[in-house]
């Protein structure tokens, strides 16, 4: 069947319950809290509507200026760890055989699944000091005695690494396997070893790939909303904690509306860029 | 030779990073006692009886369940129509709709579940059970549009111009080539949305959080007022649903060209 312009009404049918379904519940919420956003909290309900710029002042406050700059820098370290680890590990189970891909794929799609409330609760077992890792350590003789980990900076980046792990070996997955493989091998059969070959010629051939990934990585660990709290201490909560924060034990819907329009504009601008950097590897 | 066992050596490394935190809850899981300890204190699957025996853990359970199940249908039913739209006709307007069926999954998750939150007080129907459902089919479904979409991608567009030509119309043509054809992926995409409304915590939290418990929010409830080992056992019934839907998505269909591998010969 060719591909056709709508002509009749019946041709436009099927698009028009999804469109809906997308329309009222996708873009009004956000439009509505985009509105909330400029709204008065009101502490008898949720909000009364107003137009005021009060809760987007609040961002100028050193609070707030702090909690950004270490969401910021947070989400950058886990985007860098994770893509630093992904890249040869993907490339390696590219080379992989079959039926061990599959497997690893299985693997990594059922812990990217898991919930966030899982994985804090798994690793606030493992780094606990009655059921922890630190146990080992002295079974072994490295250690003492048992201690707890957490809550701390550690505990959290670790965290949010092992979230975010599978989910950037899944989206540089597609890239590595149509990675042409002589590339690799002319590489080799020249003399370079299996580590020179990986930097001087899969990493250049990958700089667009890698450079969107560690933005994508980076959008969804500012996304991380419940292991700062789990694993961390109030100062190491985030933008996305500060958020549920405020909308759910403080009741103050504006403020937190406020810092969700703020969030969607950060992640909105960091999409875009990294839909560029596709273009421009489309083009080359 | 040696490259070859350090290549071994990290893969392994990862894989026993993913997997430790796993292997933790799973002893726990099995402690004899009402305690967290690990090497686990005896061995009993009490724990396990407990998820499906109190009537707290169990109705978690079946929220979760019913939840996840309606959650995903309703994806399914929204993303079908698009994508075949989108594969069937020229009409560039319309992939504004496709990018509004990415766009919940890309943004940060809390600003989604702070959306849904707005939406559904000034509608006056906060806390309705429906209302986590619609809330979810809306964020997943990214999930089922692009397995589908990349199913219709997979059909011989001569095949559909060869039973056009023999007089089928565009029903007919629906219901005896693009459907069987495309039924793998309706059925990945579901999986895929089920699953991951299964473990979905805060939009269920932002939107029915008050009024029913899933068993994420029973988990993160545990983990704030007192631990218990049902909580292990239940993130081990997480994982296993997990990798026994996924493993059998792989066991009949190409989980690799599903995420994305084309080259399905390598």
């Amino acid at each position: 069947m060719r591909r056709e312009p709508p002509r009749s009404a019946a041709d436009y049918a099927p698009i028009v319950f999804p469109g809906v379904m997308l329309l009222v519940f996708f873009v009004i919420p956000f439009s509505i809290m985009f509105a909330v956003s400029f709204f008065r909290r009101n502490p008898a309900g949720f909000y009364s509507p107003d137009f005021v710029f009060d809760n987007y002042a609040r961002f100028l406050t050193p609070f707030f200026g702090t909690v950004l700059g270490f969401s910021l820098l947070l989400a950058i370290l886990v985007a860098i760890i994770c893509v630093a680890v992904s890249v040869p590990f993907t490339v390696l189970l590219a080379r992989a055989s079959r039926r061990a891909q599959t497997l690893w794929l299985v693997a990594l799609l059922s812990v990217l699944s898991l919930s966030e409330v899982i994985i804090g609760f798994s690793w606030s077992t493992l780094l606990s000091r009655t059921a922890g890792i630190t146990n080992l350590f002295v079974a072994i003789g490295l250690m003492e005695e048992p201690r707890a980990l957490l809550p701390g900076f550690g505990a959290v980046l670790t965290g949010m690494v092992y979230q975010a792990l599978p989910y950037t070996i899944l989206i540089l997955y597609p890239a590595i396997v149509r990675l042409d493989p002589t590339l690799m091998e002319a590489a080799r059969t020249l003399g370079a070893s299996p580590v020179r070959a990986f930097f001087n010629v899969v990493v250049p051939a990958m700089r667009n790939t890698i450079v969107a990934t560690l933005i994508m990585v980076f959008v969804f660990a500012l996304g991380s909303y419940l292991l700062p709290q789990i694993l961390g201490r109030p100062r190491h909560w985030t933008l996305s904690v500060l958020i549920t924060d405020q909308a759910i034990l403080q009741s103050n819907m504006p403020f937190a509306a406020a810092m969700a329009v703020f969030l969607v504009l950060i992640s909105l601008a960091l999409v875009g860029l990294t839909v560029m950097a596709g273009g421009r590897r489309d083009a080359s | 030779m040696t490259g070859r066992i350090l290549q071994h050596l990290f893969l392994g490394l990862v894989g026993l990073f993913l997997a430790m935190p796993l292997i933790v809850v799973a002893g726990v899981s099995v402690n004899e006692k009402k305690s967290l300890t690990f090497p686990p204190d005896g061995f009993s699957l009490a724990w396990y009886g407990e998820l499906f025996t109190d009537p707290g853990w169990r109705g978690a359970l079946v929220a979760s369940v019913l939840l996840a199940a309606f959650a995903a249908a309703l994806a399914v039913i929204i993303a079908l129509p698009l994508a075949y739209f989108l594969w069937r006709r020229i009409a560039p307007w319309a992939n504004i709709f496709r990018l509004l069926g990415v766009a919940p999954f890309i943004l940060p998750p809390v600003i989604t579940a702070l959306g849904f939150l707005s939406f559904w007080a000034t509608a006056g129907v906060y806390g309705q059970p429906v209302t986590a459902v619609i809330s979810h089919a809306i964020f997943f479904v990214t999930l089922p549009l692009v397995t589908i979409s990349l199913g219709f991608t997979t059909i011989d567009r001569a095949l559909v111009e060869a039973a056009a030509t023999m007089g089928a119309d565009d029903r007919t043509i629906v219901r005896t080539i693009i459907l069987p054809l495309i039924v793998p992926y309706i059925i990945s995409g579901y999986a895929f949305a089920f699953v991951l409304s299964l473990n979905e915590y805060i939009i269920a939290y932002m939107t029915v959080g008050f009024t029913v418990e899933t068993l994420p929010i029973k988990v993160f409830n545990a983990l704030r007022y007192g631990y218990t080992p049902t909580m292990a056992s239940a993130s081990v019934v997480f994982v296993l649903v997990a990798a026994l839907v996924f493993g059998l998505i792989a066991r009949f269909g190409d989980i690799r060209r599903l995420l994305g591998a084309m080259r399905s010969d390598g």
